[in-house]
């Protein structure tokens, strides 16, 4: 053997060595980043649990499913989630019904109406509105939307669900419109020009060839509003009430899972009391109902998985 | 009746369907595509367009059903005439939803609709605002049938075009197209994702369907043009170079440039 070529194919192996490691380490690192999300998410749903867990020796989880009352820190005491989880299911659901058209609407103007100009002028006005702090919004609910309503329907009350929803829609547009817009713009341009080419309108292959074929990702995007829906907390702690009220009607005041654990955990609070326990119970109610709804998101994405 | 007197009287002369007149064409960064490409189109014969890559055979196909309208900035200059109506379908009063009824066109990548068979035939009716169902049965049978696709699909016009093979799926593409009936078809590089047999249904296909319609074709297979078209243009650069009868352009071009680029010695 000719001992130049040993040296080059070793210097090579030395070289290969060296990257081989280099790859080793970068992957090691992704895995660790992703280790930790992990990590985080066990790590609340440990805590969650182990501090319902005092909490349901003290009560029955039939109750909790099934009673209508939840007065945790009364003198009689109830707990009952269901007055918790309709004020959460309502808002949240006043919320779709303005979020959903808009959002999409405003995610098919963008995507296949607007001009590059008109979309550079309204993308950063929209995304704006997600940099609002939820206080805000709140206080816009309490002092400026439901005034308005009660302009309309003067038996409103102060604090209500139909206000603080409303406004929660209004926050959720941008969601829904930004992610919905990327995935029809992710359509490729063949689809379109074969939806032209067949004589359609600009109307008519933006709803009847680009959003089914986006809508994977149109899903994707309401799935997105309505975790933040339910999980939002201060538009409805400051302007729904904070009564705990087993109903579905929007006019009636309410509290929901996210405000009830707010204005619970700013108290003053002795830890380890069932006051205190309920917090988790709420939280771990909360952290399935959001489980339940990505579950079937997932299944509902998987059906409609984007092929084009 | 007009016609067919007109094919007695002048035995060799073939009807015009549509005619590009000194056409220019313009990307909105300037670049000159097309330049005085005059060319016509006849009546039932399929007319194949070759020429090396970036000569402008794409261009000049996507002219006559005014796909360059999609994305601003383009600008034509010239005529395309389409007959009988003796229009110059370029001009921006002409509205190209009308044009794209009456010419339809196949890409070169099965684009179908992510829809069902059904709907995707369906498609082009219901545009026109075609909604009765028994018509539209009727007219996505038909189309099938004339796509020779009809035997493999007609149990499960349900399923999602996407199942379907890429041949199969070029083919529902035609018959998406000839679904509406239209006067001309347009083929850019119909076939170049296709395997042969695939290839050469839709060659059948092709010499079928014009005895409904007039088709233009681009390939960049020359036997295909040379198996297929009745005539053939050779492009370069923008500009037509040659255009004549398939059997002559492949046997007895008149143009050197013709001649070095069909039997291989450029491009
Ligand atoms: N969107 C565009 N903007 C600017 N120039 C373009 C655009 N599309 C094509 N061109 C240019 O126009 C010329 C003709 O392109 P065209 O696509 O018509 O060629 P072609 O003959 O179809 O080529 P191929 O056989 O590779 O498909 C080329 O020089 C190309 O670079
Ligand atoms: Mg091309």
């Amino acid at each position: 053997m000719n001992p130049e070529n040993d040296l080059i194919i070793s210097q090579r192996l030395a070289k290969n060595f060296q990257r081989n490691f280099r790859e080793r380490l970068i992957e090691f690192g992704l895995l660790c980043s992703g280790l930790i999300a992990i990590f985080i998410t066990l790590a609340i749903v440990y805590v969650l649990v182990s501090e319902a867990i005092p909490f349901f020796q003290h009560v029955s989880i039939i109750d909790f499913l099934t009673d209508t009352v939840w007065t945790p820190n009364y003198s009689i005491k109830h707990y009952g989630i269901l007055p918790l989880i309709s004020g959460t299911l309502t808002t949240t659901g006043i919320a779709l019904i303005v979020a959903v058209p808009l959002g999409t609407i405003t995610a098919i103007y963008l995507s296949e109406f607007a001009s590059h100009k008109v979309r550079e002028i309204i993308k950063p006005i929209l995304e704006l509105l997600v940099g609002v702090p939820t206080v805000v919004f709140g206080y816009f609910a309490l002092m400026l939307v439901t005034p308005m309503l009660q302009k309309i329907y003067p038996d409103l009350t102060t604090f209500n669900m139909l206000g603080p929803g409303i406004v929660m829609g209004i926050m959720i547009v941008p969601y829904i419109a930004s992610v919905a817009e990327d995935s029809m713009r992710a359509v490729p341009m063949s689809m379109r020009e074969g939806a032209y080419a067949m004589g359609a309108t600009r109307f008519q292959t933006a709803i009847r060839v680009i959003t089914p074929a986006a809508i994977s990702g149109i899903v994707a995007a309401y799935i997105l509003a309505i975790s933040r829906a339910v999980g939002e907390t201060m538009i409805v702690a400051i302007a729904a009430g904070q009564q705990p009220n087993f109903t579905f009607n929007p006019v009636e005041s309410a509290a929901t899972i996210t405000s009830y654990i707010v204005s619970v955990a700013l108290g003053d609070l002795e830890h380890g009391g069932i006051g205190y326990q309920s917090i988790f119970a709420a939280g771990l109610t909360l952290l399935i109902m959001t489980l339940l709804i990505n579950i079937l998101g997932h299944a509902v994405r998987k059906k409609y998985a984007e092929r084009y | 009746m007009v016609k067919k007197i007109i094919t007695n009287k002048l035995k060799h002369d073939e009807i015009i369907k549509a005619e590009s007149k000194n056409l220019n064409f313009f990307y909105a960064d300037g670049t000159q595509a097309l330049n005085g490409v005059s060319l016509p189109v006849y009546e039932n014969k399929i007319t194949a367009l070759i020429g090396p890559s970036g000569c402008g055979k794409s261009t000049f196909l996507r002219c006559f059903n005014r796909m360059h309208d999609l994305y601003p900035g383009n600008r034509y200059d010239g005529q395309i005439i389409l007959q009988p109506d003796n229009t110059n379908i370029l001009l921006t009063d002409v509205d190209p939803i009308e044009v794209r009824m009456r010419i339809s066109m196949v890409f070169q990548k099965p684009n179908p609709f992510p829809k069902s068979i059904y709907e995707n035939v369906a498609y082009g009716l219901r545009v026109r605002g075609e909604s009765k169902k028994r018509t539209l049965d009727e007219k996505v049978e038909e189309a099938l049938k004339g796509a020779s696709l009809w035997n493999e699909v007609k149990d499960r016009l349900q399923d999602l075009a996407f199942n379907l093979s890429g041949g199969q799926q070029q083919r529902l593409c035609i018959a998406r197209a000839l679904a509406t009936e239209p006067e001309i078809m347009l083929f850019d590089e119909p076939t170049s994702a296709l395997d042969p047999i695939a290839t050469m249904n839709i060659e059948e296909l092709m010499s079928e369907l014009k005895q409904k319609l007039s088709i233009l074709i681009v390939t960049h297979n020359m036997q295909q043009a040379a198996r297929i078209s009745d005539y053939t243009a050779y492009m370069y650069l923008g500009k037509l170079i040659e255009f004549d009868a398939t059997n002559k352009i492949f046997t007895n071009p008149s143009k050197k440039e013709t001649e070095d680029y069909i039997t291989g010695k450029f491009g």
